[in-house]
């Protein structure tokens, strides 16, 4: 017979470990998201911000052709860079996970860490130098009569910054999935004579598949709301979704039409995350 | 036998004959107290600031603060409405003192957030142009609410190995081809848009235009933008101009390629034959402030010849002494400064002799249309 206490008694030792977390949830989380979108239906009068309910502020930033370009920029160029980055980073983290012993891949992880103790925003500045057009690339391209070659107010000054802030932390990602790969099965594979690429694509791919799809999440999601790249490396040109947000809330001090741009921004990470986890976890759930 | 005498053959304790444990104790009690009686003995007043970088700092307030025994705690803000939303969402008192650019003077009046002034406390009578002393918005019913302290003028920056001074002499010069892809806008609508208006045509009507002549400026706007590098803060600007990734810059003026001037860059400003725009910088005495005297005096300071001294050499960004008295001192203890800037009489770009032949319009905000309009287009420009 069971017990008629479980399942009705509150498990005090549970609720230790579980509440602070959820707490932290709802202070840091939930609540914050919940007035970030209450306050989508707020206005501004004289500066200052009135409790309302207007649909003013979606009409006015979803009819604009501004917003809809910045979003397309933004997501473009999100994109890109975790594609980019997710290949850059897969040879370093197969090196690491494969073909280094225990030592030097915890150095590696070490060396990986150390330019998150610095502010990146220092880290963007110091591209400045490198970049420039009177920078150390260019310097050394004008040493074989290439260049000089403007980096800095583009696009792609935008993507090295988004690459400073996510590489390291995509290597990272990458290299403790593909550590957690069963070897036994790459043997198996070897032994069955695959090539290396074959087992590259057809066991250690699919088998690192969740976790190389988060580090590739990760990617996006700090690339695409990051402001310091686009608009200290791309010039602002043109404005990406979180300086659209700056944009907002200078003038007028709009902060409600700066949140419509939060809550869309949200809702395209919230669908891309949960996409991607499906993804990740697809495969997985139907054995 | 002395009653020290009997309580130590006593055994018992004194606070004349303390042990090594009391010496310790009261010792440390009087150090640990330390702070709090210099500090009832001092009784330094904290001054709450609200301005744009720079005002707060040393180089411009510390000589009062030593001087008056006040500390100033600066809150910094960038851009009129950034200015206004957090007075609004502040109580009553909590700015002593409000540096403000002067078009936003009249609206922090029409929400009452200043106190009005005696205008009998400035020196109205040593102004360098009367247009100082019944600045716009600066009076209401011939009460007087804000304090103009300096000035400077937005025109033409650039790259002197780009640009000649020739060139510059026009708005044009950001067309040229030369500079193509290396012309930046200080990322903010009002000096950008205004200078557009200047390129129009509309002189002195340039915040007020109609929809025709809005068109006209956003139409004259776009086909800047092929030549458009990037859209910089004051950083930004500051290093492109620097490192020569930008050769013009369109919104600013000498307030910052006076600091680079001064630091060997080849930038220069001017103001052009279409006009300039003068940014003006006031200061006002925050509502329900209970340091009114103090930000009086503090106000008189920077209105005196050593205070527009200060705000001519800021590190900041440096602006234009505005009183006869402030204009000689500076010619006085730094004439290399005075003559960059053109500030003593006779120089071609004396600034005042600018104001007077009309081709210096002040920074307004836009009459006929809202302030969003502009940043709409604004942001539909650096999107283009």
């Amino acid at each position: 017979m069971a017990d008629p206490r479980s399942g009705v008694r509150i498990n005090l030792y549970a609720l230790t470990f579980r509440l602070p977390i959820i707490v932290w949830q709802f202070l840091f989380f939930i609540g914050p998201l919940l007035f970030m979108v209450a306050m989508t239906f707020f206005l501004v009068q004289n500066y200052r911000m009135e409790e309302a309910f207007v649909f003013k502020n979606w009409d006015r930033m979803l009819s604009r052709n501004f917003f809809w370009d910045s979003y397309v920029y933004t997501l473009t160029l999100a994109s890109l860079t975790t594609v980019i980055a997710t290949c850059i980073a897969f040879p370093a983290s197969y090196a690491l996970a494969f073909k280094t012993s225990e030592a030097v891949r915890r150095w590696a992880i070490f060396l990986l860490i150390i330019p998150f103790f610095t502010s990146y925003l220092v880290r963007t500045f110091s591209w400045f130098v490198i970049l420039a057009e009177s920078g150390v690339i260019n310097a050394m391209l004008r040493t074989v009569g290439l260049g000089p070659y403007t980096m800095l107010n583009t696009a792609f000054g935008t993507v090295v910054g988004y690459l400073t802030l996510t590489l390291p932390l995509v290597v990272i990602l990458q290299t403790f999935a593909l550590s957690n790969v069963d070897r036994s099965l790459i043997q198996a594979a070897q032994n069955l004579g695959a090539p290396p690429l074959r087992t590259v694509f057809a066991v250690i791919i699919p088998a690192a598949k969740t976790g190389l799809i988060v580090a590739a999440l990760f990617c996006f999601i700090l690339s695409f709301g990051d402001f310091v790249a686009p608009y200290y490396l791309g010039g602002s040109k043109p404005p990406t979704l979180p300086i659209l947000i700056i944009d907002t809330t200078k003038s007028g001090q709009q902060w409600p039409r700066a949140a419509v741009v939060a809550v869309i921004m949200m809702t395209t990470l919230i669908t891309i995350a949960f996409t991607a986890l499906w993804l990740a976890y697809r495969k997985r759930a139907s054995r | 036998m002395s009653e020290i005498d009997k309580s130590v053959k006593s055994g018992k304790k004194s606070i004349l004959t303390p042990s090594r444990r009391d010496v310790l104790r009261y010792g440390g009690a009087v150090a640990l107290s330390m702070p709090f009686v210099s500090r009832a003995w001092a009784q330094t007043t904290e001054i709450n600031m609200l301005a744009w970088y720079g005002h707060g700092e040393p180089d411009i307030v510390g000589e009062f603060e030593a001087a008056n025994n006040v500390k100033f705690k600066p809150k910094y803000y960038a851009g009129g409405d950034n200015m206004l939303a957090l007075i609004a969402q502040s109580p009553p008192g909590t700015y002593d003192v409000i540096l403000s650019d002067a078009e936003f003077v009249q609206q922090l009046n029409a929400a009452g957030y200043i106190e009005p002034l005696n205008a009998a406390d400035y020196p109205f009578d040593d102004m360098l142009h009367e247009d100082f002393e019944k600045f716009p918005g600066h009076w209401k019913d011939d009460t007087l609410y804000s304090m103009m302290v300096r000035c400077g003028h937005l025109g033409v920056s650039y790259n002197t190995t780009a640009i000649s001074a020739e060139e510059a002499e026009s708005y044009k010069c950001f067309w040229k081809e030369n500079v193509k892809g290396k012309v930046g806008h200080f990322d903010w609508h009002l000096p950008s848009l205004g200078m557009m208006s200047l390129y129009n045509g509309n002189g002195a009507g340039l915040w007020d235009l109609d929809d025709g002549a809005w068109g006209k400026v956003q139409e004259t706007t776009l086909s800047l933008r092929p030549q458009v590098g990037g859209y910089f803060d004051y950083g930004g600007t500051f290093n492109s101009l620097k490192n020569g990734e930008m050769l013009a810059m369109c919104g600013i003026g000498d307030w910052i390629t006076g600091v680079l001037e001064k630091d060997g860059a080849p930038v220069a400003s001017v103001v052009p034959k279409e006009g300039g725009i003068q940014w003006t910088e006031s200061y006002c005495i925050g509502k329900g402030s209970e340091k009114a005297d103090i930000v009086k005096k503090f106000m008189q300071y920077m209105l005196s010849p050593e205070g527009q001294v200060k705000s001519a050499q800021m590190a900041a960004y440096p602006g234009f002494a505005i009183t006869k008295a402030g204009r000689a001192k500076l010619n006085e203890v730094d004439p290399k400064e005075a003559k960059r800037t053109g500030q003593f009489d006779g120089a071609p770009n004396d600034p005042i002799t600018l104001v007077k032949e009309g081709r210096i319009h002040y920074r307004d905000i836009p009459k006929n249309q809202t302030l969003e309009d502009w940043n709409d287009f604004w942001s539909e420009y650096k999107n283009a």
